[in-house]
């Protein structure tokens, strides 16, 4: 990803294209080439639009909803993980809609999947509360690593450190792995992203979004707070920034009146987080530095948001959205 | 109309007091979660006759596409998926593992159509049989069944309400039928709130008080005798033993394997608690789970509490079965409503009454059966069409007792069950 292009800004923020699927999007992801977006849907199917020609490609093997997509650095393969425990390969830029490879990885759903930055390794974190490191290349099963107590929601490599694993579960326990040992070496306090309540006596929140900076001096941790009514979605989105070499928390960010979950986040440069929230309030990306609590921009999108990934061009934001929309939005001010 | 008891046998009537001597006078044995019966058989034959009823309410309606009667592959089947069960041909919620090996002792009614999307009056028709109307009131099935059910001369309520929380005490479900029948709360999973001396008080104390009053008791009544002052004294008495028996309801005195078998969290415990009334012959427990009124995030909200419901819901229903006990004992599963096949943006589904299902097992009901549809996406049902009124009429039935029959309420007639329902013959047996 190029940091900080010049030309960017995020207050001028507009989308620019939109694609229609028939059924409602989860969540996606912008091929490491650039050509491609990724789209999941509630009909089961992964959409592949050619951001060249608008063209649309159904990929059809999960039984279940597929909540994570990923790609090898070098674009060669397409990796979905599902509510089906499947881990699914499919060849990116292939015209034939047939998996590449198959794995019954998890019991339950595969909720989240990271890509080492070595390239290497490919990381898969399911309901049965283990979360199983693959070769990328081959599919071999390599390690496991259970320790979780609850469902895990999201995990994510350090951005340098391909032996640094994060992970974080529906309690807000986030912890940090050292995969030469196997072995969690910290604990980050995210407490204040679950909610246990009394009334509904439900557990809700957790850590539904981890980034850590490229630079390796920050760690945000997305979810959401003030969870008056779970079960109603009467919550506020809230991000954890935590200074990576002390654990420190440095800042609570929030955004007041707005009734959402963060879904996803990246660092855009050393110091901005970009995060994607959806909820009663509709849909929105929220902009926060480690200086302040308070965002330095909102974008509101058409219709409540789901999933969110950033193109390497660092200017556009693709967001899938529950009208089954997949939106285009470009961090620059518009051309005449 | 007569009211039809199943309890008016000379050999009930026997066994019963046999029982219920044992449990006064050697209540350790008993209060020990009927560790004394070791063999289910004997067990099985001492209580063959005596009907209960045990209600799982999942509170704030239960998704029936992520339980009963999943919808995988369709618009509207969410990333829920179905799993085979102990009985070929039916399947269901893949959230339900444990459940699903227990199907063969259960019965689902996949077509449930009660036309209502509100909290209140959902809750009031699946426990009533009855529309909520301004000119009624009319008892809950926990009512009726102790009213029906539970042996005349039982020392313990015969309704029971397990709830994960609440501030205790006797319900207000018992309409016309009148304050005997109400529901006692164990919130919490507690035995009943005032059931121990205070402090102050000596148990010869407490007894001398209580031989005074009834002294007191028996010369009004010698000359004022009448419906309420009965019920007054009926009070006092069935308190008394209420804290001679506490430990019926102190679900701690069950062994140690059998809490970590239900799980230690509530719910297990709960459930856990449910066998040791029902197997100490309470004729009706209702146990509640909360909460699955889930607008937002349903799927994510159903994978927790179905995982927390699934594993002692099928330990309770497989003991029932090695106990002998299934055949005497009527299990319900219900919720106000259901949620609708659509889902909303947030991942929801909000309140449904028109396509659900309900799941019963036990006594009187055919096992390992499937009853009524649903189209292919849930959206409506294609056979078998029922509501709660049948429902209602099918619980009755299904341990013994007329649901066409009255209570004579002061001289008055009133229909147990509302006149327009009738039983589902199709899943009686």
């Amino acid at each position: 990803m190029v940091d900080s292009p010049p030309n960017r800004n995020i207050k001028q923020a507009h989308v620019i294209h939109q694609w229609k699927h028939g059924s409602p999007l989860i969540d996606c992801r912008f091929d490491p080439s650039g050509r491609f977006v990724f789209a999941s849907s509630e009909d089961n199917s992964v959409q592949r639009w050619d951001l060249s020609d608008d063209s649309k490609f159904s990929l059809l093997a999960h039984d279940s909803w597929v909540f994570s997509i990923e790609h090898s650095l070098d674009s060669r393969w397409t990796i979905t993980g599902g509510g089906d425990g499947r881990l699914v390969w499919w060849q990116t830029a292939s015209e034939e809609s047939k998996p590449a490879r198959t794995i019954e990885a998890h019991q339950g759903w595969i909720r989240s999947l990271a890509v080492s930055p070595d390239g290497k390794r490919l990381a898969s974190a399911g309901n049965d509360k283990v979360i199983r490191l693959w070769d990328i290349e081959n599919g071999t099963l390599q390690e496991e690593l259970p320790g979780h107590e609850r469902h895990l929601y999201c995990i994510r490599f350090h951005p340098t450190d391909s032996n640094i694993l994060l992970s974080g579960d529906i309690l807000a326990s986030l912890k940090q792995w050292d995969l030469s040992t196997l072995r969690v070496t910290r604990d980050f306090d995210c407490k204040s992203l679950h909610t246990y309540n009394t009334g509904q006596k439900v557990d809700f929140g957790g850590v539904r979004a981890i980034a850590v900076s490229l630079d390796g001096k920050y760690l945000a941790a997305g979810g959401l707070h003030k969870a008056s009514n779970p079960l109603g979605s009467v919550h506020e989105p809230l991000d954890l920034i935590f200074d990576w070499e002390s654990g420190k928390l440095l800042q609570s960010c929030v955004s007041e009146k707005i009734r959402s979950v963060i879904w996803r986040q990246l660092f855009i440069d050393q110091n901005t987080v970009m995060a994607v929230s959806g909820g009663t309030s509709g849909g929105f990306l929220h902009f926060w530095t480690p200086a302040s609590a308070k965002e330095i921009h909102q974008f509101k999108l058409p219709k409540h948001a789901r999933g969110m990934d950033l193109h390497f061009d660092g200017l556009q934001v693709a967001t899938t959205h529950s009208d089954g929309q997949l939106r285009i939005t470009r961090l620059v001010a518009k051309e005449d | 109309m007569a009211i039809n008891y199943s309890c008016k046998t000379s050999g009930h009537t026997m066994a019963r007091r046999s029982f219920l001597g044992g449990m006064l006078t050697g209540a350790g044995a008993v209060v020990g979660g009927l560790g004394a019966f070791t063999a289910p058989k004997v067990y099985a034959k001492l209580n063959r006759d005596q009907k209960r009823i045990v209600v799982f309410n999942m509170h704030g309606g239960l998704s029936q596409l992520e339980s009963w009667d999943p919808k995988p592959g369709t618009d509207t089947g969410g990333p829920t998926r179905a799993i085979s069960t102990s009985v070929p041909g039916i399947q269901i919620a893949d959230t339900l593992p444990h459940t699903a090996k227990q199907m063969h002792n259960l019965c689902l009614v996949r077509s449930v159509n009660t036309r209502n999307g509100d909290h209140g009056k959902g809750r009031y028709m699946m426990l009533t049989g009855r529309r909520q109307t301004p000119a009624a009131d009319f008892p809950e099935i926990g009512a009726v069944a102790a009213k029906t059910l539970n042996p005349l001369q039982s020392s313990l309520p015969g309704h029971i309400r397990i709830t994960p929380g609440g501030s205790g005490g006797r319900g207000n479900d018992s309409a016309y039928l009148g304050p005997k029948y109400a529901s006692i709360s164990l919130d919490g999973g507690k035995p009943p709130q005032n059931t121990t001396l205070p402090k102050n008080l000596t148990e010869l104390g407490d007894s001398e008080r209580n031989r005074f009053r009834q002294f007191a008791n028996t010369s009004f009544l010698e000359r004022r005798r009448t419906a309420m002052t009965d019920a007054f004294t009926y009070s006092y008495e069935q308190a008394a033993q209420l804290m001679k028996q506490r430990e019926i309801f102190d679900v701690s005195k069950e062994s140690e394997k059998d809490v970590a078998r239900y799980g230690k969290h509530d719910f297990g415990r709960h459930c856990l608690l449910a066998r040791r009334l029902l197997e100490n012959n309470i004729c009706f427990v209702q146990v509640s789970h909360s909460n699955y009124d889930t607008h937002n995030e349903n799927f994510n909200f159903h994978l927790e509490q179905l995982e927390e419901f699934d594993s002692p819901f099928a330990t309770f229903v497989s003991d029932l079965a090695d106990r002998g006990m299934l055949e005497s004992t009527l299990i319900v599963v219900l919720s106000e409503f259901g949620r609708t096949p659509r889902i909303n943006d947030r991942y929801g589904r909000d309140h449904w009454g028109n396509a659900w299902s309900v799941t019963l097992g036990g006594c009187g009901i055919a096992s390992g059966a499937a009853f009524g549809k649903t189209n292919e996406n849930g959206t409506k049902v294609t056979d078998g069409e029922i509501d709660h009124r049948h429902l209602f009429h099918t619980y009755l039935a299904a341990v013994g007792v007329d649901p066409t029959g009255s209570f004579n309420i002061g001289g008055r007639d009133m229909l147990m069950a509302d006149p327009e329902g009738h039983a589902i013959k199709e899943i009686l047996v």
